[in-house]
């Protein structure tokens, strides 16, 4: 074991973290703002009911956003201080312009809307939610923008004497074939991961009580959510599909690491399963779907995807001695259980859709029980897509410019990345077990009440207690 | 004027902004055992800072991500050689961000007095350590010819570097506590005012032997301007709290953290990260920058959104402008 390692393993466990609050963030701020929206246009309490309940999740949520994510923004000086130096001309940019222009966004608005139920008139109240939502949304393309550099660089140079990558396109930068599709496919599992939360808390009451008061409010949710994750199941197969077609194009070792395929085919058959043996030479047993490989990766049912084993002979040839294969089984893996997690959690909302047509409720508690990890599922696929992501490019930090045991800091010793490491996974740790307890206790707790208090009549309006405080 | 220059300025104000803003946000959490004495209490000094502290924590965000847009050798050499410290201080802002949301969604007593404990942890940490990590800065620390920090840990613990971090405390926690008697009212009010009176003369101590160090080991004519501004900045606050003129108190202590910020990046221009071995090691304005086409793309950037988020955190403030007291805290 070596810095090296170390560094890596830290990167993906705090990248992999952030990204379980990331998708929440991204998907609850646009739906939230929709209900409160939807409030604003009916005056029908119900969705106030709605937005100030899930506004609560959303909050306790946002919070470990925020906290884990400016461990990101130092880690790259911290950990891959050669990596900085070699692309800081061109990847700080996004990396700035996402602060200057969406996180100051977010976060001021969002404190405006958490403390200004009180302070601020309806509209501009409203305003401050979706203010913060753009910003949220805004944030990923500018971090998917400086992703896609280093899946394929574009709109840059090697500066003979230093031997650095130099802007020359920022324009080509920010439209980058793969950001451009790796924003919506991103969005759209975000959106996956909303809407199953809206259904699981909303299905855990719905059932618990068939007969309150809040009963349409949370029937509302279950549907509501349903289709948000019914749309974004769909938009997130027609993303993928696309981006497996870019992939190829860019980075043809990630495709053919992600089935396996070590020899060129065309046609060449899309593996749903397949058992070989640990290194993943050899097949013992498969289940295969013919041409759709093909498909996946060039458009074309009788396309020719290239193997392993003659990208690997090319790059040696083109970069010089070494290993350009990334560990077969984790991207295999990784790339199925994507797509199997997403799905399902798309097949449960379905299901729910179904057994509350026209007014039923359902009664059987296996759909509770589905209902219940529905947004564990889009949350997995999340991980395992970046893991699968990640990992299939290596061994390059920066494809095909520089390799990852290349970029890490060198002035940095072991002993300094292990407390790193032990430091960050202990508190991210413990952290998970607070924010999910608490994510469990208010989901319990249910929508709150909304009827205005009375206002006694002794006090005045300077003393009157704020809507809102810590 | 050169767009390395432009930009050494913008990271400085940058920095100078996220000192002023995020000084008393960590001088209001140092002193929530102090001033807060019961539950109500405290939660009056927290939500004093609520819902403005996430939008002062970008300032740094920001000043992160365009040191790495704009000098990626001075981003990748600091904050790979002050590891340790860095670390520390991200520690501290994870568990005083999550403090700060997380304290009053449970109501026993012994889950807010952990939240408490991170907040003042989290509060305290980073006011010291910001404090050792840019008087480092200015002193110099030992970089080879390829700008690689090759010191240790034990290199950042220097007499000067520690007065340093004394320094930042004391100005953050003054700064908090001038705040605090300016937002609150009551009985919290009276005595944030009376502690704001001696926590300054520790403070103004301090910054004045802090500064005039600095000077001592680099200088430049703007910097003993801006440290004498400072330490005129700073009495002249005392003095408005002592006279109960709260909001002048408030201008003074920030106006003179940030004096005493930029004094130090006026002594340090046009170098940002000096090498105490070989010569070749230090880093200035002009070998960690970025290109002058990256340079400028960014400069347009700033120069259209700078302003835009300056007017709507300004307005923030402006929202969020009245006093609160243990009248206004909900029962829940
Ligand atoms: C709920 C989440 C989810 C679901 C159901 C899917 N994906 Fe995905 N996928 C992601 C979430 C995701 C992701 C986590 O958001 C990734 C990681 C990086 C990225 O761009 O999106 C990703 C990456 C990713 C990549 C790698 C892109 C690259 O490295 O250049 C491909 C080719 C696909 N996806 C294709 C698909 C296909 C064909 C799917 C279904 C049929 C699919 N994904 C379902
Ligand atoms: C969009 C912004 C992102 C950037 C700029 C980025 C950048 C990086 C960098 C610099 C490394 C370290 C070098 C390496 O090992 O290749 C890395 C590795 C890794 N990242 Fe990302 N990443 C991003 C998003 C994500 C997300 C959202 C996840 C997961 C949810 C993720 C998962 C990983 C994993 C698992 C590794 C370790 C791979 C390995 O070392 O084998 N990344 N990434
Ligand atoms: C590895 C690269 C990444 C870096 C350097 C990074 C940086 C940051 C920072 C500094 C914050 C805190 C912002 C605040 O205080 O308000 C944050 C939060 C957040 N990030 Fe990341 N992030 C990374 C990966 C990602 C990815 C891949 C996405 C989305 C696709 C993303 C989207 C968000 C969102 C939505 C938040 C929620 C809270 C907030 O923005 O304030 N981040 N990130």
């Amino acid at each position: 074991m070596d810095a090296l390692d170390v560094a890596r393993w830290q990167f993906g466990v705090t990248t992999v973290y952030h990204f379980l609050f990331v998708p929440l963030t991204i998907g609850l701020s646009v739906l939230v703002a929709i209900l409160q929206t939807m409030w604003h246009r009916t005056g029908n309490e119900k969705y106030l009911k709605l937005t100030r309940f899930y506004g609560k999740l959303f909050l306790i949520n946002f919070a470990m956003g925020v906290v884990t994510g400016i461990v990101q923004e130092f880690q790259f000086g911290m950990n891959w201080s050669d990596y900085s130096r070699f692309v800081g001309d061109i990847f700080g940019a996004p990396l700035a312009i996402e602060a200057l222009v969406a996180f100051f966004l977010e976060s001021t608005f969002i404190g405006l809307w958490i403390f200004g139920w009180d302070r601020l008139p309806k509209r501009l109240h409203l305003a401050s939610i979706w203010a913060a939502a753009i910003g949220t949304n805004l944030s990923a393309y500018f971090i998917l923008a400086a992703n896609s550099f280093m899946q394929n660089p574009v709109g840059y140079r090697i500066n003979p004497q230093t031997g650095r990558a130099e802007l020359t396109d920022f324009v080509a930068v920010l439209t980058n074939k793969v950001a451009l599709i790796t924003f919506p496919h991103t969005i759209a599992g975000a959106f996956l991961v909303a809407g199953s939360l809206l259904v699981a808390v909303a299905i855990w009451h719905l059932m618990r009580n068939r007969d309150s008061a809040d009963t349409p409010a949370y029937r509302f949710a279950a549907t509501f959510g349903s289709w948000v994750t019914l749309l974004a199941a769909a938009a997130v197969v027609i993303t993928g599909d696309i981006q497996g077609k870019i992939m190829t194009q860019v980075q043809p070792m990630k495709m053919a690491a992600a089935e396996g395929l070590y020899t060129t085919e065309s046609p060449a058959s899309f593996s749903v399963l397949t058992v070989g043996s640990l290194d993943g030479t050899r097949e013992l047993f498969a289940i295969k779907i013919p041409y759709l490989l093909s498909y996946l990766g060039t458009g074309d049912p009788n396309g020719t995807v290239h193997g392993i084993n003659d990208l690997q002979a090319q790059y040696a040839s083109q970069y010089g001695p070494g290993s350009y294969t990334p560990i077969i089984p984790v991207t295999y893996w990784s790339f199925r259980f994507m797509i199997a997690f997403g799905l399902a959690a798309a097949a449960i909302a379905l299901l729910v859709l179904w057994t509350h047509r026209k007014g039923r409720t359902p009664t059987s508690s296996w759909l509770l029980r589905a209902g219940l990890v529905m947004p564990l599922l889009p949350l997995l696929a999340n991980s395992f897509g970046w893991i699968f992501t990640e990992m299939g490019r290596q061994p390059w930090i920066v494809f095909g410019e520089m390799l990852t045991r290349d970029g890490v800091s060198r002035s940095v010793s072991l002993t300094e990345v292990l407390t790193s490491f032990t430091a960050f996974t202990l508190i991210y740790a413990t952290l998970a077990v607070v924010e999910f307890k608490l994510l469990v206790r208010y989901a319990k707790a249910g929508v709150p009440d909304v009827t205005p208090q009375p206002e006694p009549d002794d006090t005045d309006d300077a003393e009157r207690p704020l809507a809102f405080a810590y | 004027m050169e767009l390395t220059t432009i930009w050494f300025l913008l990271v400085a104000a940058l920095f100078t902004g996220y000192f002023i803003l995020e000084g008393f946000d960590f001088g209001v959490g140092m002193l929530l055992p102090v001033l807060g004495r019961d539950d109500r209490e405290r939660r009056v000094l927290i939500n004093t800072i609520g819902p403005v502290w996430d939008g002062n924590e970008v300032w740094l965000i920001t000043a992160g991500g365009a040191m790495f847009a704009a000098f990626p050798e001075w981003y990748a050499t600091l904050f790979s050689g002050f590891y340790l410290p860095l670390l520390l201080i991200l520690l501290a802002l994870i568990a005083r961000g999550v403090a700060f949301e997380y304290r009053h969604k449970r109501p026993e007593a012994s889950w807010k007095r952990r939240w408490d404990a991170a907040i003042v942890v989290g509060s305290v940490v980073p006011a010291l350590l910001w404090g050792v990590a840019f008087a480092n800065i200015l002193r110099g620390v030992p970089l080879d010819a390829d700008h690689e920090y090759v010191g240790g840990l034990l290199d950042l613990l220097n007499p000067y570097a520690l007065l340093g971090g004394a320094t930042t405390a004391a100005l953050f926690l003054t700064h908090g506590a001038v705040f605090l008697a300016l937002k609150t009212v009551g009985d919290i009010r009276e005595r944030a005012a009376a502690l704001a009176a001696r926590l300054g003369v520790a403070a103004a101590v301090l910054a004045v032997a802090f500064l005039s160090w600095t000077l001592s080991i680099r200088s430049s004519a703007t910097a003993v301007v801006f440290a004498a501004g400072a330490a005129l900045a700073l009495l002249g606050g005392l003095a408005a709290a002592r006279a109960r003129r709260e909001g002048w108190a408030f201008t003074g202590t920030a106006v003179a953290i940030g004096l005493a910020v930029a004094t130090l990046f006026a002594a340090l221009f046009p170098t940002v990260l000096p090498s105490t071995l070989d010569a070749a090691g230090t880093l200035t304005a002009g070998n960690a920058a970025s290109t002058p086409y990256t340079l400028k793309i960014m400069t347009w950037v700033a120069v259209v959104f700078a302003p835009i988020v300056l007017a709507y955190q300004g307005w923030t403030y402006w929202v969020f402008r009245k006093r609160i007291g243990v009248a206004h805290i909900p029962q829940h």
